[in-house]
């Protein structure tokens, strides 16, 4: 690969609106003035059918939350006549690092709302449910906002803009828990449950929000609905890298020189995302990097090697390295950085918001962080790093990526992540500093 | 995503560790593999709780799944292949349990489930030896009370949620709950909330580990040192079955056995706890005879002598109508059929009542067409007309939830005020007392299809109509401060109606068993009449009345006026139970000659001129007859104390002494002559009721497809915490010598060892076991060809209105709470303080036409009397009633009520 600094740029979709418009972007004023509801208007001239199987479909649209599932799959899930389905917008934006969906709701709130109306069009459903996570304080305000005036100006409610369609938007606010952004665990705690993940089957699809038809999708995947209708959902597909189409909100964070959010097509490198200037601009002090996290606290890692570096975005082909797009989340750490320290950070988030329903996670993740603790601050064992992988084995059987697990949700596997990386990447350095503890001992 | 398949099979084919095996599509694969022999093992799961797949240590390994699936929560479907045994399944238990172990305290030389614990069990037999845990367990402060009888040691606790899902799903007292997450997530209660649920035991026992003790049982006894017998409980009519447990001759422990048709393991803790009371300091131990004015101990020859002469006088001077019995609902059927022999066949006295004025006419209870607890699970619908079943039959209570919760059959509550199964019924009606007749005559017309325009009845009658089965009538006394004719007149209109069947809610512990064997004016054993019974018991005993008794209401008043010159108390306390306490006060004290036999010197008991000290319940073997006409076994597990004797053996000797040779030396005989003589009672001998396993619903005939007969009985191991297999508790020392001669079949010849229930040939064999059912029955129809016919109860002619209420009374509405003042709470150490003083519930508009806040006082005044009461505001009572509860000793309701009035009116005044 060539030393010379990459050039990539964002490619402008469901960010184009905000970055345009930094001081109104938020208003119905703004909103009508820039195509707002354009594509609403269009969908609701379409079946709902040929919205989500035509149109969603050819997009080659896949889930922006987490776990990449494609959309228009995950409508078809519905049972057939069997009403009412409820729309359930997950977003609890949780996952360490990750702060895209966050950016959407508070400055693109009327564009959220556009995609939930034609989401709920294509699936025939007529209340739609938004957990919204608990911090988003400005979010909240403004999204409660947008749906006051959506409702008053005919945007929502009985017969929207006079298709005969119905629909209404409830607003839930989060109480901070991590698992409550787990789409069971979202669902119960909607319902009023302690949030904790459901046991599946019955999936969602079936059986979901109170025991009805669910389909839960993310801010940014909804976001995105508007412009797939407008583009058309071929014209859609034609962006991006091979299943992994379109543009993606990626955030960036870390030791990078431009840390944000970046919206760009999916297939650009790591190596553009983070050296290109007008992305992440370099690392400062044009120090090494030494691993990066990807796709939130979740994932495996990555090294600063150029064949990480060189890996394309793309939803598919990083699975090669172990690793995930997921919540589209990028952390880069440089040469100064203790992978240890990091992993016990991360570990210690994952014991904290255990929900404690299953037993290997709420015990294995307190494990962890325990450990690691110790190999963190000079008093590892020699024998804990291995002791670390056999533990989390009995998390995450066979410790690979996507998981497997003998959890109920993927939290507890998660918390394994960085403890199959850091022996993967940095088992010597964690070796060496037992071997240090040992003589201070 | 699958979709039902358009035709289910009836049986799939399910390949557990290579055998093949039958099940039921739908049932769960860990119960299926249970069924078959395979133990999964398990935390989490309970078979009578939904399953939520929480602990994961039952992961098994299915063909075709994706990852390790949990057997409590995967159905089986056909050809699925499952191991439950492989290097990976046993990989993900090994893990599982050093999980579960790192933050354990592992306190097992100190904890009440050290010996019995689930996770020891587990660990041992699925675990790794040793833990790779070596950082600091988590830490919490323990014991901490969660109610008054239950403590939580957080520290030992799994999370498994049992008790909490108990709570929710069971008992529906959703007080305790999980507070915190991952590894701080503790069982906690709200705040200023304690776990106060009647049925709070249970979480005890179906913990997995000692994580929740019990205040009774903690630190009392090792397991290892444990000696188990099955029995049923007594503290109320429902007869729950149990595994009461001894150590060093005391009783620790009764734990719940899962019998389907009756409880289903669930016990409520008054039953559960309530064995204290038979090591009370107070108990009388040896027999006491009254000189100089004062009893004073004395030898059973003695005093059965002075019992004896006492009560010929009485004969001798004024005749069989100037003696009476009182009680008897409180002993065995064994008792109670000895009692009945010696009162009607000796002393030929028919004034004899096992009720005191506190439950139905005996021709109503014995004369009705009956339902079963099961029958309730599969009615069209239920129809409680009777108490607060929470309060007086909680495991009752329990399977009406259930039936209306989750099995969907409608359930209409019928009563003056709300009740713990309001919030579960699909229709409610409420009525002022004494108008339940008129209530029952629209019920009924709307079940006919006639619509009455009263909305909540015409839906609960189409609710009925959509549903096959039975209409169960639930069937008691709602209040005391009100007679029965409301009940009897409601009862006629719903018998008119044709599929009508009626649960009796008389709740004490063999009120059933008691009057089953004539221990009721007008009755003689077997649910026949005296008339009808004349010839047949004449003939069997020499003799009977020459005509119809007084019930207890009548003994009393005809005592009080000076007419009654001999009582006997059998295990009756009038004073505390009957609802007009001064009537009970003045009868008791005019009865001229009074015998007490009982266990305690109680306010009634205190008349006596002698105290013959009887056996309680856990000491003496027996049977009991439950509300629904269920004939169980009693097990004995401590020597009696002091010099005590049971029921049955006191009426023997007494009778004795009035030359009456009763020839009955053992149980087993008692039980013989009760199936040889009772027409309700044929075929149940002792040979039948040793070996059901589910006991006899009576009549065998009508009942002959529930028999159940049970298989070889093995010790109960430490498996407490999965429910109990009725049956399946070793019966240490239970039989008597005879018993064991009829089980060998060696005839009259006495052996001098007592050997525990030996197994016959024929046990596990279906056949033998068919033949010895069908012989049974073949018995029965032997007796009922010539034993007397069963009383059959005929509405009575006219109707039954209620007097009116005047616009500035309240009508009174007195029942009890489970908590009462009665001897079982009051002499059990661990419930007595849960009892407490009888508080006045208003509708708030009559607490604030009268000027009162909550907590101020007031005089109420009636009829009979007046009290100074605290006052509560109760949205649950409706504007024009007020409840109170009745409380056995202490003033109450009791000191309120005139029974020559069909209800109770009173006038409330402010006085503070």
């Amino acid at each position: 690969m060539a030393d010379a600094t990459p050039s990539a740029r964002e490619t402008l979709i469901i960010t184009k609106r905000l970055r345009d418009r930094p001081d109104d972007s938020w208003t119905l004023d703004t909103f009508l003035a820039t195509g707002g509801f354009d594509g609403l208007r269009k969908a609701l001239t379409m079946t709902g059918e040929a919205i989500g199987q035509e149109q969603v479909k050819a997009s080659g649209l896949r889930g922006r939350g987490g776990a990449g599932f494609p959309t228009a799959t995950k409508w078809s899930f519905l049972p057939k006549g069997s009403y009412p389905r409820y729309l359930v917008v997950n977003a609890d934006e949780g996952e360490p690092s990750t702060f895209k969906d966050r950016m959407l709701v508070e400055r693109d709130p009327f564009q959220l709302l556009e995609g939930i109306a034609i989401a709920a069009f294509s699936i025939e459903c007529n209340l739609a449910f938004v957990y919204l996570r608990g911090e988003f304080a400005q979010g909240y305000d403004r999204f409660v906002a947008a749906v006051d005036e959506a409702r008053a100006r005919g945007f929502l409610g009985r017969n929207l803009l006079g298709s005969g369609f119905d629909l209404d938007i409830v607003v839930h606010r989060g109480a901070g828990a991590y698992i409550c952004g787990e789409e069971t665990g979202l669902l119960e705690s909607l319902e009023g449950e302690r949030g904790m993940p459901r046991i599946r089957p019955p999936f969602p699809a079936v059986e979901g929000l109170y025991a009805k038809p669910t389909v839960v999708n993310n801010v940014e995947t909804l976001s995105t609905l508007p412009h797939i209708i407008l583009m058309g959902g071929e014209e859609y597909g034609k962006l991006g890298v091979g299943r992994s189409t379109g543009s993606r909100i990626f955030s960036l964070s870390g030791h990078v020189n431009r840390p944000g959010n970046y919206e760009v097509e999916l297939g650009i490198t790591f190596r553009d995302l983070i050296y290109s200037p007008e992305l992440g601009g370099g690392i400062p002090g044009d120090r090494k990097i030494k691993f990066i996290i990807p796709g939130g606290a979740s994932s495996q890692w990555l090294t600063g090697s150029d064949e990480h570096l060189d890996a394309p975005l793309d939803m598919d082909a990083v699975s090669q390295f172990g690793v995930m797009l997921g919540s589209g989340a990028v952390m880069v750490f440089d040469e100064t950085t203790n992978p240890a320290l990091v992993a016990w950070r991360l570990a210690k988030f994952f014991a904290h918001e255990s929900c404690g329903k299953c037993t290997p996670c709420r015990e294995g993740t307190g494990w962890l962080e325990k450990v690691l603790y110790r190999l963190a601050h000079g008093l590892g064992r020699p024998e804990d790093l291995d002791m670390l992988l056999d533990v989390g084995d009995n998390i995450s059987p066979g410790l690979n990526a996507p998981f497997s697990q003998t959890t109920i949700c993927p939290l507890g596997p998660s918390a394994v992540s960085a403890v199959v990386s850091l022996n993967k990447y940095f088992r010597d350095e964690v070796l060496e500093g037992t071997a240090r503890a040992e003589v201070h001992a | 995503m699958s979709q039902t398949p358009p035709e289910a099979p009836s049986t799939v084919t399910v390949t557990i560790d290579g055998h093949a095996v039958q099940a039921k599509p739908g049932d769960l694969l860990i119960k299926v593999a249970e069924d078959n022999g395979v133990y999964i093992p398990r935390f989490c799961w309970h078979e009578r709780m939904k399953p939520v797949g929480m602990c994961r240590m039952c992961l098994v390994s299915i063909e075709g799944a994706r990852g390790l699936p949990p057997a409590c929560t995967t159905p089986v479907t056909d050809g699925m292949v499952v191991d439950t045994q492989g290097p990976a399944v046993k990989k993900v238990q090994d893990g599982v349990l050093e999980f579960l172990l790192i933050n354990h305290p592992l306190d097992c030389p100190v904890c009440d489930r050290g010996g019995e614990c689930p996770l020891q069990d587990q660990t041992l037999a699925f675990g790794p030896g040793e833990s790779r845990f070596v950082e600091e367990k988590r830490h919490f402060e323990k014991p901490v009370p969660i109610s008054s009888l239950v403590l939580l040691d957080r520290e030992r606790c799994i999370q498994c949620g049992r008790c909490t899902r108990f709570a929710d799903e069971i008992a529906g007292d959703p007080l305790i709950d999980f507070g915190e997450r991952g590894g701080r997530m503790q069982v906690i209660t709200y705040p200023d909330e304690p776990f106060t649920s009647y049925f709070s035991g249970n979480t005890v026992q179906i913990c997995p580990v000692g994580a929740l003790t019990s205040k009774p049982y903690r630190f009392k006894a090792r397991p290892w040192d444990l000696s188990s017998v099955e029995t049923s409980c007594t503290a109320c009519a429902v007869g729950c079955r149990g595994a009461l447990q001894s150590s060093s001759n005391r009783l620790v422990r009764l734990l719940g056995v899962d019998s389907e048709p009756v409880n289903q393991g669930w016990l409520c803790d008054k039953g559960r706890y309530g064995f204290e009371y038979v090591h009370a300091t107070e108990r009388v131990r040896n027999p006491m005879v009254r000189k100089q004015g004062e009893l004073i101990e004395a030898s059973w020859p003695e005093a059965l002598d002075a019992a004896a002469d006492g009560l010929r006088r009485a004969l001798d001077l004024h005749g069989a109508d100037a003696v009476a019995v009182l009680g008897g609902a409180r002993g065995t059927n064994e008792d109670a059929y000895a009692w009945a022999r010696f009162a009607k066949g000796v002393l030929r006295t028919d004034n004899v009542d096992c009720q005191l004025g506190d439950g139905l006419p005996a021709d109503l209870v014995l004369g009705l067409p009956r339902a079963t607890i099961v029958d309730c699970d599969r009615a069209a619908a239920v129809v409680v007309l009777a108490p607060d079943l929470k309060e007086e039959l909680p495991v009752l209570f329990l399977r009406l939830r259930r039936a209306a919760s989750e099995l969907g059959v409608p359930l209409v509550d019928v009563a003056a005020r709300d009740n713990g199964l309001t919030s579960y019924a699909t229709t409610v009606v409420r009525h002022t007392p004494g108008e339940e007749g008129t209530i029952a005559r629209k019920l009924a017309n709307a079940l006919s299809g006639t619509v009455t325009g009263d909305k909540p009845i015409d839906d609960a009658a189409a609710a009925a109509r959509d549903r096959s089965g039975p209409i169960v009538v639930v069937l008691g006394r709602p209040s005391l401060a009100a007679s029965a004719d409301g009940l009897v007149a409601a009862a006629g209109e719903l018998l008119a109606r044709p599929n009508v069947r009626f649960l009796s809610a008389l709740r004490r512990g063999n009120v059933h068993g008691a009057l089953d064997l004539g221990l009721a004016p007008g009755f003689l054993p077997g649910r026949v009449t005296l008339d009808a019974g004349r010839a047949w018991f004449g003939d069997a005993w020499g003799g009977v009345p020459a005509g119809r008794g007084l019930d207890t209401r009548g003994i009393l008043e005809t005592a009080r006026s000076g007419g009654l010159h001999a009582l006997v108390l059998l295990g009756a306390d009038p004073v505390a139970d009957f609802p007009d306490r001064t009537l009970a006060r003045e009868g008791v004290a005019g009865a001229g000659f009074t015998v007490a036999v009982g266990a305690f010197l109680t306010e009634s008991a205190r008349h006596a001129d002698v105290f013959l000290p009887v056996q309680l319940w856990g000491e003496k073997l027996g049977t009991n007859t439950n509300l629904e006409g269920r004939v169980q076994r009693l097990g004995p597990k401590v020597a009696p104390e002091g010099t005590s004797m049971p029921d049955w053996r006191i009426a023997a000797e007494l009778a004795a002494r009035f030359d009456d040779d009763f020839d009955l030396e053992a149980v087993e005989e008692v039980q013989d002559e009760i199936a040889r003589l009772s027409a309700a009672h044929a075929g149940v001998d002792a040979r039948l009721i040793v070996r059901a396993r589910d006991g006899v619903v009576l009549p065998l005939s009508e009942h002959r497809d529930e028999l159940v007969l049970t298989p070889a009985r093995i010790p109960i191991t430490d498996a407490s915490w999965e429910p109990i297999i009725p049956g399946s508790i070793a019966d240490e020392g239970l039989t008597s010598t005879r018993l064991t001669d009829v089980l060998e079949g060696t005839g009259q010849g006495a052996t001098s060892t007592v050997k525990p229930a030996t197994e016959p040939a024929d046990v596990g064999d279906e056949h033998a076991a068919e033949a010895e059912a069908t012989e049974a029955v073949s018995a029965a129809e032997t007796v009922a060809a010539s034993a007397p016919s069963v009383h059959v109860w005929a509405p009575p002619g006219e109707g039954h209105t209620a007097p009116a209420r005047d616009a500035y009374a309240l009508r009174l509405v007195a029942a009890r709470k489970l908590y009462d003042k009665g001897d079982i709470v009051v002499r059990s150490p661990s419930l007595a303080s849960l009892a407490s003083d009888p508080v006045l519930l208003l509708n708030p508009s009559d607490r604030d036409r009268i000027g009162v806040q909550d907590g101020g006082r007031v005089r109420a005044t009636t009829a009979r009397g007046s009290l100074t009461l605290t006052v509560q505001g109760d949205r649950g009572t409706p504007a024009g009633i007020a409840f109170m509860p009745f409380t056995q000793s202490g003033t109450g309701a009791a000191d309120l009520i005139d029974v020559s009035n069909p209800v109770t009116d009173l006038r409330v005044e402010s006085v503070s």
